[in-house]
């Protein structure tokens, strides 16, 4: 049906197709702008959080900066250099803002208050300038702030570093998207009204300040990893996210041992992700995984930040520990050939570092495979009493495990369904109960 | 996601000249970047096709020629491998590289394949 007319294009189709054209253009240009917003937002708010001196402020300079891109760019193009266009244009805000805010600590001062608010600001335009990696690290400090709750720190974290949306940090998290909102905005004022400073702490208070940082990212991590709820795709993100996020703060702290041990334990981890979940959702526990499912890349990355925290004096760091453990099961190709007895060593390391029951159980299992199933069970049973194990689901689990394995069937039913009542977990709760199954029948059998 | 970067300088990588040392300290501040951003995971040059091999499958038959090839301009001289979270993202990073030359190709790696 090509006739002739058909190929002339009347004004009204050259009009839709410019709209089109266009359209198109501004949809490209904005997914350029998210990408750089991405790559940008934690710099750019951390020099505006220098200059204005809250995160709150800082966060809606560059959020007016992102509008101004979005107004801008899908006609004017993406400028040479975005990030540089983005804080220019918040700068300017951020000057006025500043030269305002002056003017009214002078009337307030001529009022005879004292304006203690932001000594600090003297030159707007330097104190933007300044290192940007030291600019990064003290955004990082101040959203770790242990005056914080953890929830708060993480949201904040994600939002201003990671520069996630609310909706994203709200999806990876599994809370409705008011909720985090709400988190996020409380986490800003409660930082103001504690008068948190925008620095980076030094001396003994840094040990606390860096430690309250790496928490919050190992946080991150886990969340993504140990969940094995919600939708598949955003968890492994979280993980992602924080390795990420570990990976940064290392360069910025390269000479902290633990920030290395922290990326170690997070990449060894994150090497087993498409190993520990079965293809119907299930979980695979580590000797039974599929090592050559494994990626090495992160493992020979997590084995490379575990020798540089090592080699700056940092091997017997909590996180430094415990990516040794896991290096352990990285570096044997079979799960026969783990090496149980450095294992048992780096637990005592751990238990004296930090004792805690759930320590003792890792390590009474580690013992059962380096020194046979008796010996760990003795270290089980003394745990038997332990009050904060009561309702830990793992205590029975560990003992069901080594009473099959010294061929007491009958007992270690017992414990594999009192282990199956105990887990909240309903994925966890059937591999247990196959587990107590199986034992029914080597009883039966035996 | 991940993604892999691949440089095709052309011929620039069989020809043997050396990249300026201020070519090379633009480069190694713009990887630097990437790496203090937390985007690299590894990166290798490879060496001219003149050094390299190829091997080809007809059937049961396979066949080893030496380089150096015809094909420069498919030719790659080096990669990257980048965490992003984006293909966007990995061209805003890409559109950043200090070169004057040559065409980079940003191709997703599929997961879940193994190693």
């Amino acid at each position: 049906m090509a006739g002739p007319s058909r190929s002339v294009r009347s004004p009204s189709t050259r009009a839709r197709d410019e709209a089109f054209a266009i359209e198109t253009a501004t949809a490209e240009a904005h997914r350029a702008i998210e990408a750089i917003w991405r790559i940008e937002s934690a710099r750019l708010i951390a020099g505006l959080t220098r200059a204005v001196g809250d995160i709150a402020t800082a966060e809606e300079l560059a959020q007016d900066a992102l509008v101004a891109a979005l107004e801008q760019w899908p006609t004017s193009g993406v400028p040479e250099r975005p990030g540089a266009w983005l804080m220019g244009t918040a700068k300017h805000r951020a000057t006025d803002l500043i030269r305002r805010r002056k003017t009214l600590e002078r009337k307030y001062e001529e009022l005879g208050r004292d304006a203690e608010r932001d000594q600090q600001v003297e030159d707007p335009d330097a104190a933007i300038d300044e290192d940007v990696g030291d600019d990064l690290l003290g955004l990082i400090f101040m959203a770790c702030h242990p005056v914080l709750s953890k929830d708060a720190r993480v949201a904040l974290t994600l939002r201003v570093l990671g520069g996630l949306t609310t909706e994203e940090i709200a999806r990876g998290f599994l809370v409705p998207v008011s909720s985090m909102a709400q988190r996020i905005v409380r986490a800003k004022r409660t930082l103001d009204e504690a008068h948190v400073r925008f620095e980076i702490p030094r001396g003994p208070e840094r040990v606390a300040r860096l430690a309250s940082v790496l928490e919050v990212i190992y946080l991150i991590f886990n969340e993504g990893y140990s969940a094995t709820a919600g939708t598949d795709w955003v968890r492994p993100a979280l993980c992602e996210e924080a390795l990420r996020l570990g990976r940064i703060l290392a360069e910025l702290v390269p000479t902290e041992p633990e920030a290395h041990g922290l990326v170690a334990l997070m990449e060894i981890h994150a090497s087993r992700l498409d190993a520990r979940v079965g293809p119907s959702g299930e979980p695979i526990l580590l000797l039974e995984q599929d090592r050559a499912l494994w990626d090495h890349l992160l493992i020979r990355r997590g084995l490379a930040a575990l020798e540089r925290a090592e080699r700056l004096g940092g091997a017997m760091g909590p996180y430094a520990l415990q990516a040794a453990i896991a290096a352990c099961h990285a570096r044997a190709a079979t799960a026969a050939e783990t090496d149980w007895p450095r294992i048992v060593a780096l637990y005592d390391a751990v238990a004296q570092l930090a004792p805690s029951p759930v320590v003792e159980l890792n390590r009474a299992v580690a013992v059962g495979m380096a020194f046979g199933p008796a010996a760990g069970l003795d270290l089980v049973n003394a745990l038997v009493a332990e009050p904060s194990l009561r309702a830990y689901h793992l205590l029975p689990a560990v003992r069901g495990d080594l009473l099959r394995k010294l061929g007491r069937s009958a007992e270690a039913r017992s414990e594999f369904e009192r282990a199956a009542s105990l887990t909240e977990n309903a994925v966890e709760r059937k591999l247990l109960e196959r587990r107590a199954a199986e034992c029914a029948a080597e009883g039966m059998t035996g | 996601m991940r993604v892999m970067v691949l440089a095709k300088e052309g011929g620039q990588s069989d020809t043997a000249t050396p990249p300026t040392p201020e070519a090379m300290a633009e480069y190694q501040k713009f990887n630097e970047e990437l790496v203090k951003a937390g985007v690299v995971l590894g990166a290798g040059r490879l060496s001219p096709s003149s050094q390299g091999k190829r091997v080809r499958f007809e059937g049961k038959k396979r066949t080893v020629i030496d380089g150096p090839w015809a094909e420069t301009k498919e030719l790659v001289a080096g990669y990257w491998l980048w965490q992003v979270r984006s293909l966007d993202e990995a061209l805003e990073w890409l559109k950043r590289a200090p070169y004057d030359g040559g065409t980079f190709e940003v191709r997703e790696i599929s997961q879940h394949e193994g190693a």
